[in-house]
């Protein structure tokens, strides 16, 4: 006979609200196996753990029931106090009252009934569990960072100063993101590039660093310790290493017809093109569908011209395989389409979004700096700016959430009209203003007071193009006024949304994303860095939309769990994973088809039939791949595989238990 | 300037009526005033659009259907459909139109003259049900 502690947990009124504990206590008394049950406030509390361990050893109890908030949460302090208290630590089971029980009933009877039922399960689960052993596993001591953007480049220089090896993959031809396209940022107004291009020199001179630019993520296999990669580096059709950079290739390419993706569009660049000045590595790359030679064989001017003789049209996508103890992903964010909103105009050349805007303020940009309008080249009298497009939209036109940058950009934006030129007159239209950071409800009220933007609480129904001029039909809602501006531009703040390709991303890493396809931290306040996959962290816009400053802060603290985790010698194994009966085992190998993470293979064994000698083969489980998802269990059709932890003896025994 | 006391539920019953026969969530509104923004017909209005939808969120009732709002509203949807957060303002209007009309009880165009309208086949019967509840003021 077992002797099995049963602890019922009050989470305070988290569920002594809904469920009856004393009577759950009284019930559990008389479960079979059971020596000794109490509840207690806080279980999760040092007293309460202290009680459970002086109760084990007063009562000689050999295995232990908590009848808690979810395994989730603390199945690991429990597991740890049974284990100072002398039990192996997988002979303790919970029994969920919590999120179960107490979280989605209202009446007291039905959630302690429910209570007692899922406590009786425990016990007779726990009453066949057996002691297991996590084994080791090694740990290598690289890092692989999904994103070069200023989230990349910031987690990439933590882990290689502390003295790791890292690869950034970035899938664009140079390091920077979206921040080496802003030209000031906010709330101190630096240059943006002042600020993010000595942080891309470091990144590409750190002996640490390796950057694999103009690359993609092509495959994900293995584990925390062990992440086995596959990236595709795409065709440049130059030589990394014979390019001086000298630029004229780039110069003397005829086919200037490609929209500049860096100046979004607002200007072109040739065939060949190095993104801008400042990129990192400062090496052109082909664009295969501009290039006469690679379209039509003809031309080839810059092979010719090229001094150094680095261009090479006979250049191949290329893939390596590398080996990772970690990930970071940084891989950033996007913003919406705007082309379904059809009352803003997008499509005029004066209507443009806040990222265009950056372009044109700055001074590398497609106007050198100067303020003008994109459709004549002439400066603008009067600037209105429209926030919230797309953000806060329920619809299926834009994104439910609030982009968070929008309010702090389009303040910098006009103070930056207003900085250059004070005669030109700028109008924010805006729902709410949302300036919550360090330093920032200053930094928009400073637009207001000091540089005299005319903030207007209203939306933008609708613009009309009369003329030279865009009509733009708002509201003030606070007057009652309706209004219509006469503007010479009309910059629209778009709401952010996730990269089109995260999903893909989402699959390769066995992480997951949220409704909008964020990718999903594993706990929102107490592991906002990790993902539910052990050993894969999150950094930047990929988790939500976010400001340099808390990016970088981010990137940091994934920086700090990569360290933490390279750091270690080896890393303990979860035991709950599958194990074959070889015996019962029949070869057919259906559970090789459908483990998702490659864990089984097969081998030939010899068996002593009756003293005759069979060959046969059989399942054979990688324990350091296996994740313990029990999909295999299901699969066996003789009912060979157990999971260990979760034997099919187990389960059974809870249904049963659950059904008395 | 009078002073309004707001007293939550004195127009509950009322409230709940317009959610019922619009289905609409009159608190997913957020106050952007896009609706009013891009109404072609505010020149005609009282109140504007989104003080409409503020007044049935603040319970006020009784301003709602005595403006001359919901009557200008030619129920063109722009609202609707751009709208950020989904409320279609137009289905409140004429929710708000179809109390005001069964409250009063009398309708302009008589019940027994239907028939002799309808002998007249060109007549869409549509025009006649539109007849019956719009010009009912």
């Amino acid at each position: 006979m077992r002797k099995i502690g049963v602890f019922v947990c009050w989470c305070g009124s988290n569920i002594a609200a809904t469920v009856d504990v004393k009577q759950v206590v009284e019930e559990a008394k008389k479960m079979p196996g059971v020596a000794y049950a109490a509840d207690y406030q806080y279980m999760c509390s040092e007293i309460g753990q202290n009680m459970m361990k002086e109760v084990i050893d007063k009562h000689n109890l050999d295995r232990v029931v908590v009848a808690a908030c979810s395994p989730r949460m603390h199945e690991n302090t429990f597991r740890r106090a049974a284990e100072e208290a002398g039990i192996n630590p997988y002979l303790v089971e919970i029994a969920n009252i919590r999120e179960q029980c107490s979280w989605v009933h209202k009446d007291k009877e039905a959630g302690t009934e429910k209570a007692i039922a899922l406590t009786r399960a425990a016990v007779a689960k726990v009453t066949l569990n057996s002691e297991l052993v996590p084994g080791e596993i090694d740990v290598v001591k690289k890092a692989l960072i999904i994103g070069g953007g200023i989230a990349g480049i910031q987690s990439a220089l933590d882990i290689a100063d502390a003295g790791y090896k890292v690869d950034i993959v970035e899938k664009t031809p140079s390091i920077g993101g979206k921040m080496a396209q802003l030209d000031k940022t906010f709330p101190t107004l630096d240059c943006s590039a002042c600020i993010l291009t000595p942080k891309m020199v470091d990144a590409a001179k750190h002996p640490n660093i390796t950057l694999h630019t103009y690359s993609e993520v092509e495959k994900i296999s293995g584990y925390v310790g062990n992440f086995n990669v596959q990236i595709k580096k795409k065709a440049r059709y130059v030589d990394m290493d014979k390019c001086t950079g000298c630029r004229i290739c780039t110069e003397k390419c005829p086919s200037k017809k490609a929209k500049s993706e860096f100046e979004e569009g607002l200007k072109n660049r040739g065939a060949v093109y190095i993104p801008f000045a400042q990129a990192v590595p400062n090496v052109p790359v082909i664009d295969t569908d501009e290039c006469i030679k690679l379209k039509t064989g003809k031309c080839g001017l810059c092979e010719k011209l090229c001094p150094s003789n680095a261009i090479k049209f006979d250049d191949k996508d290329e893939i390596i395989t590398e080996e990772y103890g970690a990930i970071v992903v940084a891989s950033g964010y996007d913003i919406i389409d705007l082309n379904k909103f059809g009352e803003y105009q997008y499509d005029h050349p004066d209507v443009i979004t806040s990222l265009e805007f950056e372009r044109i303020t700055n001074a590398a940009g497609p106007t050198n700096g100067k303020f003008l309008r994109p459709s004549d080249g002439e400066k603008p009298k009067k600037v209105v700016f429209i926030q919230c497009v797309g953000s806060r939209d329920k619809t299926e036109r834009g994104k439910s959430y609030c982009s968070k940058i929008c309010c702090m950009y389009t303040a910098k934006h006009s103070m930056l009209i207003k900085e250059k030129y004070p005669d030109i007159e700028a109008y924010v239209f805006y729902i709410d203003v949302r300036t919550p950071g360090k330093n920032f409800d200053e930094f928009q009220r400073r637009a207001v007071e000091k540089y005299g933007v005319q903030y207007i609480k209203g939306m933008v129904g609708k613009i009309f193009p009369e003329g030279k001029k865009l009509m733009v039909h708002g509201v003030d809602t606070m007057s009652g006024e309706t209004l219509v501006i006469d503007a010479d531009m009309v910059v629209l703040a778009a709401a952010t949304k996730a990269k089109s390709d995260a999903i893909d991303l989402k699959r390769k890493l066995n992480i997951s994303t949220d409704i909008n396809n964020f990718f999903t931290e594993a706990h929102p306040k107490l592991r906002p860095v990790e993902t539910a996959s052990a050993g894969i962290y999150l950094a930047g816009a990929c988790q939500g939309p976010k400001d340099i400053p808390e990016t970088v802060a981010q990137s940091s603290a994934a920086a700090a769990k990569v360290i933490g985790l390279l750091n270690k010698s080896k890393l303990v194994n979860n035991p709950c994973v599958s194990a074959v009966d070889e015996s019962l085992c029949s070869g057919c190998l259906a559970c090789t088809e459908m483990c998702p993470y490659d864990a089984i293979s097969y081998k030939n064994i010899e068996i002593d039939d009756h003293g005759k000698k069979i060959k046969k083969v059989v399942a054979d489980v990688n324990e350091a791949l296996c994740h313990g998802c029990g999909g295999c269990t299901v699969t066996c059709r003789p009912g060979a595989i157990d999971l260990k932890g979760f034997t099919n003896k187990q389960i059974l025994a809870e249904v049963d238990a659950i059904c008395h | 300037m009078t002073r309004t006391k707001i007293i939550p539920d004195k127009y509950e019953k009322d409230i709940l009526q317009i959610k019922k026969i619009s289905n609409e969530m009159i608190n997913d509104c957020m106050q952007c005033g896009k609706c009013t923004a891009g109404c072609p017909a505010i020149t005609e209005m009282d109140i504007l659009p989104h003080q409409i939808l503020r007044h049935l969120q603040l319970g006020q009732f009784d301003k709602v259907i005595q403006s001359k709002t919901i009557w200008s509203c030619a129920s063109c949807f722009t609202c609707a459909a751009r709208c950020p957060r989904g409320v279609d303002l137009a289905k409140l209007m004429e929710a708000i139109r179809l109390i005001n009309l069964r409250q009063k009880g009398n309708d302009r165009l008589k019940v027994q003259n239907i028939g002799q309208l309808m002998t007249d086949q060109k007549m869409p019967q549509q025009a006649v049900v539109s007849a019956l509840r719009k010009y009912s003021k």
